[in-house]
């Protein structure tokens, strides 16, 4: 596999931003009751992702190292207001459902996690790659879970009847939870187990070993 | 030591970073001010006209919109406030300060008749008419007050007896999506239609009621469906009406419009 190749499809199942790294799960909790704001703040997480680490690799070496993550952070700032604006003055309904999410892209962990992991230590265009890779990786987790909670909690996908609610004069009961931030935790929960179930190599080692019962061995003790 | 920690290139970096994404931004937010205030006013028209029941697929928001006749009138006193341009009326006063909030300009509401959390009411407020060959068809209220989780803007659309809803469209909410989020169900909403705010003793009695309408009590016009799972919501929406409705809100300019109705329809006859 070439070395864009990797950059580009490792973070999608391998290395994925949500899934194994664990980063930027707010708004994953957050926007995906219905599929179509979360293709937009997919759209959005994605494109900064992309820019940040382009623009952080193009001047890396000139970023003074004392500053560096300040540097960083105005440059993904700036190109959060711009998302905003443009989502703002092209699609207003959605933005008022999302806009608050948008704007914090700035602290998302995956943006600046990769700028300060991978655009400083790499070329422009891989830097590039790394970030519409993981902005992948991270459109693949929500748009799973955001089509699950849209069609089991609102009975609809992308806002079209599928299971026609009860309120709506239908049979299918919408699950309430579902419709809840929570109910992603659940899903993305799922969503890591099977991922590890299938790629072994991603679990992780215990971080310590549960010590013995002492009942346990006290009973073995006076069996023998 | 590295020749970008030097406090010369810091400033330097850091200086020219800030100014070339200040400009940048600046550049885009103004380039796309117009753009984004069409979209902001398209979607309140489209409410605007949706809560009157007239946003049909056929013609666009503006066309439609032209029908609409804007008033910006004294809540205090129910007159119309002919000195304030109805079209450049947005809710703020010359100093660009929300008149709901201006001292000079709003009211402290008592704790007791505060039903819906406003804290302060203003006393400039913009209304719309739609109207056909100048006879006045609908009147449209602007209507807001706490749900459960924030503040519910709405308009409510009644007809010009003025005690019958056509109906009522919230344009900005906070409240859970799948339960009280469903005021912006299109089966809920239907349901206002037709409903009487007052019996005609005229006593008020629009109200969302826990559950379902009883279809064979006497009551059913005064009452609409409450929104399964969202008690307070639905109470909320049944304050917020109680409030605009009444004395504080709507009711002398009502009173006056429905004079001025009348002799209008005298006239025509």
């Amino acid at each position: 596999m070439s070395k864009a190749r990797e950059v580009l499809l490792n973070p999608i199942f391998n290395d994925n931003p949500i899934a194994l790294q664990i980063l930027g799960i707010c708004s994953a909790l957050a926007v995906t009751t219905n599929l179509y704001p979360t293709l937009l703040m997919c759209l959005a997480l994605t494109s900064v992702l992309c820019l940040s680490n382009l623009f952080v690799s193009i001047i890396r070496n000139h970023i003074p190292t004392n500053v560096r993550m300040i540097v960083q952070i105005t440059l993904i700032a700036s190109l959060v207001v711009l998302v905003d604006e443009i989502l703002k003055a092209y699609d207003y309904e959605t933005s008022k459902t999302i806009g608050v999410f948008v704007a914090l892209i700035v602290t998302n962990c995956i943006v600046m996690g990769r700028a300060e992991a991978y655009a400083m230590q790499n070329g422009p265009w891989l830097s590039f790659l790394d970030g519409l890779g993981n902005g992948l990786g991270y459109s693949l987790i929500l748009i799973i879970v955001a089509t699950i909670r849209e069609l089991f909690g609102s009975g609809t996908l992308f806002g079209y009847e599928i299971l026609i609610l009860t309120q709506n004069g239908g049979w299918y009961l919408g699950n309430n939870y579902m419709v809840l931030s929570s109910s992603s935790f659940i899903l993305i929960g799922l969503f890591i187990w099977l991922l590890r179930s299938w790629k072994v190599e991603q679990i992780e080692e215990p971080e310590f070993q549960v010590a013995r019962n002492n009942l346990e061995t006290k009973e073995a003790g006076t069996r023998v | 030591m590295n020749k970008n920690d030097t406090l010369l290139k810091t400033l330097f970096v850091g200086i020219t970073l800030c100014l070339v994404c200040s400009i940048i931004i600046s550049l885009t937010a103004v380039g796309l001010r117009d753009q984004q205030k069409l979209l902001k006013q398209k979607d309140q028209q489209s409410k605007i006209l949706s809560s009157a029941g007239l946003l049909t697929n056929q013609k666009n928001i503006e066309e439609l919109f032209m029908a609409i006749e804007e008033r910006v009138i004294n809540l205090d006193t129910g007159e119309y406030a002919d000195s304030l341009d109805p079209k450049s009326f947005d809710g703020k006063n010359f100093e660009s300060e929300d008149y709901s909030k201006d001292p000079l300009t709003s009211v402290q509401l008592s704790s007791d008749t505060d039903i819906s959390s406003l804290k302060r009411r203003e006393n400039f407020i913009k209304i719309y008419f739609y109207k056909e060959n100048n006879n006045i068809k609908a009147v449209i209220l602007p209507v807001r007050g706490l749900g459960l989780w924030g503040t519910l803007y709405g308009y409510l659309a009644i007809e010009p007896d003025l005690n019958t809803i056509i109906g009522l469209e919230y344009f900005s909410h906070k409240e859970t999506p799948g339960l009280g989020a469903e005021v912006d169900n299109p089966r809920w909403k239907s349901k206002w239609r037709g409903k009487k705010i007052r019996s005609s003793s005229g006593e008020f009695k629009i109200e969302v009621i826990k559950g379902l309408v009883n279809l064979e009590s006497p009551e059913r016009k005064y009452q609409v469906d409450g929104l399964s799972g969202a008690t307070i919501t639905s109470r909320g929406v049944s304050n917020m009406l109680t409030f605009w409705l009444g004395e504080l809100g709507y009711a002398k300019f009502l009173n006056k419009l429905k004079v001025e109705i009348e002799n209008e329809e005298a006239l025509n006859v």
